[in-house]
């Protein structure tokens, strides 16, 4: 045995632990239907039903398919990770993992390799639906695609951040969904995503707006519909630095919990 | 070198005393069972032995290493030890050799994926998808975890609870041929039979005490404690004690013509012994 041969790095094994979620999160059939598929299937009746034009050029489908771009980023990293490691830690299988030489750090960075591609799919699939059905239009201008891009990737990473800081809150792992997805669909409700943000009582417009999914609806709405839209918006404009700086503040803070609240065993 | 030494190890919970007071000390290469009844204080003090749990006191050191310590040093130390915890039951959307491959990759020097699937029996199952396995497949699978990153020090516990007796004989030959590797292992059972077959020392444990600690031949003076000689006469069963069986049965083959009417010599087996050492409590 070659004692002086050192333990492999944390990144290495980060990415080895991202490869093997995603194989089991393919292999479940819940978890792709659940997370994959319902969205599609919500798109594709609420786009059904509610066909009323918003404005010059924006029908509700539209509104809608930005909501649910921004739910993805919800679904696939806090109701993900807050259903999936209390199963774990449940299951035994977290324990196992502190028995071994492996960091944390690469259980946290495999969580968030298997965020980042379930939630591109996700995003993907959403909006070739919304292409396809609903007369989304993909923008022209370099500088929304920019806003698109730190959109998703600081509102994954925030995500996943307060998904593994909500996964402390479930007693026990069978119960996890119970606790985690009412959180994720009153959210859904008070921010947006359903409705027309604008349209919702003051004091729940008010609420959602302490929570980064209203940030990350705001977001994409000024990604995808046409910017005199913006006049809609609660403010009348789009908001674009301030959502920004509140999606990395929970980002931050998400961290500091999740560091903080991460347990590897239940007692 | 002694792999394990602990002294004066005290663990409470909010108003019970787990463990209370418990000396060790396991050398290289030593098999060392702890017996004791469920709640005795068994997992307790091996988790506490594997970094999971903190001590209230005491001191100990683990390969040199104090287990509560975190850090780089407690990941190199990692390395070097392996665990089988009491129950995992992973949601297994994975095979075998997958999870074996993958558990290799977090060691320094890891054994050959194939030969830990051979040695633990796993071979037909090797593809298979661990939710598919069988209560002792998964146990053996668990085994095969806890020895992949080839450990000085490997932790079972309770490896056999739920094995029927054919997958037990094979899991203590596993076990036997760890021991022949060098492996120093430290097991807990409820099983008397296991640790006579496979330990070199066992301590019985109870109430969070160490009432003994010996080898299994002379536990509770087991060999040196008097053989019950047994026969029937007049149709009714007559016992002796003695230390010197042999006699008895020499003079009751004089006392009788033929055949002694249903003799028996009775020697104290391990589970005797045990239940009335932890029945004197």
């Amino acid at each position: 045995m070659s004692a002086k041969k050192s333990l492999p790095t944390t990144i290495a094994l980060g990415v080895a632990r991202g490869g093997l979620e995603i194989r089991q999160f393919m292999r479940q059939r819940e978890s792709v239907v659940f997370t994959l598929a319902f969205p599609i299937i919500l798109l594709a009746i609420f786009g059904s039903v509610f066909k009323t034009t918003l404005a010059e050029g924006v029908t509700f489908s539209q509104y809608f398919v930005a909501g649910m771009i921004a739910s993805g980023l919800v679904n696939t990293g806090f109701q993900q990770l807050a259903i999936l490691i209390p199963m774990e830690r449940e299951f035994g299988s977290l324990k196992r993992l502190r028995g071994t030489p492996m960091h944390v750090a690469s259980y946290f960075i495999g969580k968030s390799i298997l965020v980042f591609v379930s939630m591109a799919i996700q995003v993907v699939l959403l909006l070739a639906a919304g292409i396809i059905f609903f007369g989304v239009e993909l923008p022209t201008d370099p500088y929304k695609w920019l806003t698109f891009t730190w959109l998703i990737i600081l509102g994954s990473a925030a995500s996943t951040a307060l998904g593994i800081a909500f996964a402390a809150v479930p007693k026990s792992g069978r119960g996890a969904s119970a606790v985690v997805s009412p959180v994720v669909i009153i959210l859904q409700f008070f921010s947006g995503v359903f409705f027309v943000f604008t349209d919702l009582p003051g004091w729940m417009q008010q609420v959602a707006a302490i929570f980064p999914l209203k940030w990350m609806t705001q977001g994409m709405r000024s990604v995808f519909l046409p910017d005199s839209f913006a006049a809609r918006e609660v403010a009348g404009s789009w908001e674009t630095e301030r959502t920004f700086l509140i999606l990395l503040a929970w980002l931050i803070a998400g961290i500091f919990l999740a560091i903080r609240t991460f347990k590897w065993s239940r007692d | 070198m002694n792999v394990i030494e602990v002294q004066g190890l005290h663990k409470s919970y909010a108003d019970t005393k787990a463990v209370d007071g418990i000396d060790l000390t396991i050398s290289k290469g030593e098999i060392f069972a702890l017996l004791g009844p469920n709640g005795a204080g068994k997992t307790t003090t091996v988790e506490i032995l594997e970094g999971f749990r903190k001590a209230d006191s005491g001191s100990i050191s683990v390969l040199g290493f104090d287990p509560a310590n975190r850090g780089v040093q407690a990941r190199i130390w990692r390395n070097r030890i392996g665990i089988v915890l009491q129950s995992t039951a992973d949601a297994g959307d994975l095979t075998v050799q997958e999870t074996l491959s993958h558990f290799a990759k977090y060691y320094s020097a890891p054994r050959d994926v194939e030969e830990v699937i051979h040695s633990v029996g796993l071979d037909e199952k090797r593809g298979a998808l661990i939710r598919t396995l069988s209560g002792g497949q998964r146990r053996r699978l668990d085994v095969g975890l806890g020895i992949i990153g080839s450990p000085e020090l490997l932790f079972l516990d309770e490896p056999t609870t739920g094995f029927d007796p054919e997958a037990r004989r094979a899991f203590w030959a596993l076990i036997e041929s760890l021991r022949e590797g060098g492996t120093t292992i430290l097991l807990t059972t409820h099983y008397l039979d296991e640790a006579e077959a496979l330990a070199d020392r066992v301590a019985v444990i109870t109430r969070g005490k160490i009432l003994e600690v010996s080898t299994p031949s002379q536990l509770g003076g087991r060999a040196s404690a008097k053989a019950r000689v047994q026969w029937k006469s007049d149709g009714v069963i007559q016992e002796e004690l003695s230390d010197n069986p042999t006699d008895v049965v020499r003079r009751l083959a004089a006392q009788f013509p033929g055949e002694i009417p249903e003799l028996q010599v009775l020697r104290p087996s391990l589970e005797d012994i045990y239940l009335s050492m932890i029945g004197e409590i």
